[in-house]
C-alpha cells in the first residue's frame, strides 16, 4: 500500500513523463538551445587565412623552420601561376589573399571584408618581412618578445549560456506545471475530488512541488552532463550551491504557475499566461546572451524580475568561481519573490471555473 | 446495512440556503434521507441539483441552514467524515493520462485501501479489459463505470453521484443502471441527480423533484404519479392521441370504430408529474 503523498507523486510523474509536449518543453527544446549556442558559438579560434601563391616567393622558402611551422598555422597555403585567376578568388571570397613577389617587393592582395583575417594577414606578412630583413643582415635581434597568457574574467560561450538557459529551462517547467495542473485539476474537477478525499493540502501540494523538483534536478544533470561531456563546460568550486538556488527557484517560479492559472480559466490560457511571464523574462534576465550591453534602465528594470537573480546566483557558483555566499542575496530574493506571489495568487485562488 | 449501527438518517438537511450572488441556487431545503435508502433528485439543466449535492458534500458552505452526514456536520470540511463518503462528481476528475488500473490504485492509496481492492473494481464494472487504457482513451460509459469505481474503491457508506447516465447513448445507460442498483442492494444509501424521469423512476426509492432551487415534492415514483391524478391517453395508430378520465368507456368506443390497431395506452409518468409540478416545458 502506497502512502497518499507517494501515490499522488507517482500519478503526477506518470502524467509529466507520458505528456510528449511537457517532456519536449522542459529537457529537449531547451536542450536543443544549449547544443545550438554550444555548438555555433562555442568554437570562437580564427579559422587559418586561405593564401593564394601565386608563382615563386622566394620568402617563404627561407623560412627557417620555427618560422615555417607558426606560419602555417595562420596560413593555409594553395599555389597558383596565374594572377588574375587568384585575383578572382579572392574578390569572390574563396580565398583571403593573394601574395606575389615583384622583385624584392612581397605583395599581398586581400579584401576588408573579412576585417580580423585582413589585420591578421597584414600583420603577420610584414612581421616575416621584418624577421627575414633582420635575419638577412647578420645582427642578432635586440629586442625579443614572448607572449605569455592571461585568464580573462570574460567567459566562454558555453560557461555563460549554461546557467542562464538551465534557469531559463527550469522556471519554464516550474511556471508550466504549475499552471497547467492548476487549470488541468480544476477543469476536470479533479481538485475537488481531492477535497473531498482523506488527503490534506499539504500533502497534494507537497507531492505537485517534490515532483516539480525532481524534474528541476534531472534538468540540472542533464544540462552539466551534456555541457560537460560535449561542450567543455568546466564547473568552478561551489557549482553545488546551484542546488540550493534551482530548489528556490522552482518555488518561486511555480507560484507563478499558480498565479497564471488563478487569473485564466483554460488550461490553453494558463499555459499562455505563464509562457508570457517567462519568456520575455528570459530576455530580459540574460538567459540568453550578456545585458552588459544593455542601457542602463533596462538592467536596472531586470533586477526586479526573479529570473535574473536566478542567473546571476547561477552564474557566480556555477562558472565564475564564487563562493556559496555568493548565492545567498539571490537566495533570498528569490524566497521573498516566492513568498509575495504565492500568497497573490492564494487570494487569486478560486475552486472552480465558473 | 452495517450490523450494529441503528438506522438513522443518512443525511439531514435543514433549511439550506446557497445563493450564488442574486440567483438562489438552492433556496431553504429541507431534506431527510434514511439509511440504505436510494434517492434521486430529478430536475431540469439549472435547477439547483449540483449545488445542493455539493452543499451536502461538504464543498459549499452554506449562506444558511445546515447539512449533517451520518450524524457529523459536513462544513466545515470534516476529515473524519471522507472515508465514509464516496463522490462521484458531474465531469470525469481523473489524473491526466493515467491508465484505468492506475486511476484506481491512486484513489485507493488517498483512501488507504489496498490496490487489490482497486482490482476488484476493476472486475465489478467490467472494465478489466480496459484496465491498461489511459483514462482519456474511455468511451463515455467505461469512463463513467471508471468515476463510478473510484467513488466507491474505499467501501463507503454513503454514495454521492451527479449525472451519473448524462452523455450516455441509451444503451451505456442501462448498463449502468444494473451497476447502480448493486451499489444500493449492498445496503449503501444512494444520492443521484439525474434528469432523466425513466432513470429515477427505474432506479429510486424516491424522489424529490427539484426546479429554482427548492424541492417540490419528495416521495416515491408510484406515490407521486398517483398524486396526479392524471388522466390515461390513449395513443392511436393514426397518431391520434386521446386524453380521458374514462379509459374502459373510451376504448370501447374506440374498439367499436375499428381503430385500436397499434393502439397504447398510458397512465400518468413521472414526466407528467414533473411538467404539472414545474408548469413548464421539460428542459433537459
Amino acid at each position: 500500500m502506497r502512502s497518499p503523498f507517494l501515490a499522488l507523486s507517482l500519478a503526477i510523474v506518470r502524467g509529466f513523463v507520458r505528456d510528449k509536449a511537457s517532456v519536449f518543453f522542459a529537457l529537449v527544446f531547451p536542450l536543443m538551445f544549449l547544443v545550438l549556442f554550444g555548438g555555433l558559438f562555442g568554437d570562437q579560434t580564427q579559422s587559418r587565412v586561405e593564401m593564394v601563391q601565386v608563382g615563386e616567393v622566394a620568402l617563404l622558402e627561407e623560412m627557417s623552420d620555427g618560422t615555417r611551422s607558426a606560419f602555417d598555422e595562420t596560413f593555409d597555403v594553395s599555389r597558383s601561376e596565374d594572377l588574375q585567376a587568384a585575383l578572382t578568388e579572392v574578390r569572390k571570397g574563396d580565398a583571403d589573399v593573394a601574395i606575389e613577389m615583384r622583385g624584392d617587393t612581397l605583395v599581398a592582395h586581400y579584401t576588408q571584408t573579412d576585417q580580423v583575417k585582413a589585420a591578421v594577414t597584414q600583420g603577420a606578412l610584414r612581421a616575416f618581412v621584418d624577421g627575414t630583413n633582420v635575419a638577412l643582415s647578420g645582427e642578432p635581434p635586440r629586442f625579443a618578445l614572448e607572449v605569455e597568457r592571461v585568464e580573462d574574467d570574460s567567459l566562454s560561450t558555453i560557461q555563460f549560456v549554461t546557467p542562464g538557459l538551465l534557469g531559463w529551462a527550469v522556471a519554464m517547467s516550474a511556471a508550466f506545471g504549475a499552471a497547467a495542473t492548476l487549470q488541468g485539476w480544476r477543469q476536470s474537477k479533479l481538485l475537488r475530488r481531492l477535497q473531498l478525499a482523506p488527503v490534506s493540502t499539504r500533502t497534494v501540494v507537497g507531492a505537485r512541488v517534490t515532483v516539480t523538483l525532481l524534474i528541476a534536478l534531472v534538468q540540472m544533470a542533464i544540462f552539466i552532463g551534456l555541457g560537460a561531456a560535449a561542450f567543455d563546460l568546466t564547473l568552478t568550486g561551489s557549482w553545488w550551491m546551484a542546488v540550493p538556488l534551482l530548489v528556490v527557484g522552482t518555488l518561486c517560479f511555480m507560484a507563478l504557475g499558480l498565479l497564471a492559472g488563478a487569473i485564466t480559466r483554460t488550461t490553453e490560457g494558463a499555459v499562455n499566461a505563464a509562457n508570457f511571464m517567462v519568456l520575455p523574462m528570459a530576455f530580459l534576465s540574460g538567459s540568453f546572451f550578456p545585458l552588459d550591453g544593455a542601457p542602463g534602465w533596462l538592467r536596472a528594470f531586470s533586477t526586479l524580475l526573479p529570473l535574473q537573480h536566478l542567473n546571476e546566483g547561477m552564474l557566480d557558483v556555477m562558472v565564475r568561481g564564487e563562493g556559496p555566499g555568493a548565492a545567498l542575496v539571490p537566495l533570498v530574493v528569490l524566497a521573498g519573490f516566492a513568498v509575495v506571489v504565492t500568497l497573490i495568487a492564494a487570494r487569486l485562488f478560486r475552486w472552480e471555473t465558473a | 446495512m452495517a450490523a450494529g449501527r441503528t438506522v438513522s438518517a443518512a443525511i439531514e438537511v435543514v433549511d439550506l440556503t446557497l445563493a450564488y450572488g442574486d440567483l438562489r441556487a438552492v433556496d431553504g431545503v429541507s431534506l431527510e434521507v434514511p439509511e440504505g435508502e436510494f434517492v434521486g433528485i430529478l430536475g431540469p439543466n439549472g435547477a439547483g441539483k449540483t449545488t445542493l449535492l455539493e452543499a451536502i458534500e461538504g464543498l459549499r458552505r452554506p449562506d444558511s441552514g445546515s447539512a449533517t452526514v451520518l450524524g457529523l456536520p459536513v462544513w466545515p470540511r470534516n476529515a473524519a467524515l471522507l472515508p465514509r463518503i464516496g463522490v462521484q462528481l458531474q465531469a470525469s476528475a481523473f489524473f491526466e493520462r493515467l491508465s484505468a488500473r492506475e486511476q484506481l490504485h491512486t484513489f485507493a492509496s488517498l483512501y488507504g485501501v489496498p490496490r487489490r481492492a482497486a482490482d476488484d473494481w476493476l472486475e465489478r464494472v467490467g472494465l478489466v479489459e480496459k484496465a491498461d487504457s489511459r483514462v482519456e482513451d474511455l468511451s463515455g460509459g467505461q469512463a463513467q463505470r471508471l468515476s463510478i469505481a473510484c467513488a466507491l474503491v474505499h467501501d463507503p457508506e454513503l454514495v454521492f453521484l451527479d449525472e451519473p447516465t448524462a452523455a450516455l447513448d441509451p444503451q451505456a445507460r442501462r448498463n449502468l443502471w444494473d451497476l447502480l442498483a448493486g451499489i444500493n442492494e449492498a445496503g449503501r444509501t444512494v444520492v443521484l441527480t439525474t434528469h432523466y424521469m425513466d432513470e429515477a423512476e427505474a432506479l429510486c426509492d424516491r424522489v424529490a423533484i427539484m426546479d429554482a432551487g427548492r424541492i417540490l415534492q419528495f416521495d416515491t415514483p408510484s406515490a407521486l404519479i398517483r398524486g396526479l391524478d392524471a388522466p390515461t391517453r390513449i395513443l392511436l395508430g393514426d397518431g391520434e392521441v386521446v386524453t380521458t378520465r374514462d379509459p374502459v368507456a373510451e376504448i370501447g368506443r374506440l374498439a367499436a370504430e375499428q381503430r385500436l390497431d397499434g393502439v397504447r395506452v398510458q397512465t400518468g409518468t413521472l414526466e407528467d408529474v414533473f411538467l404539472d409540478l414545474t408548469g413548464r416545458e421539460y428542459r433537459a
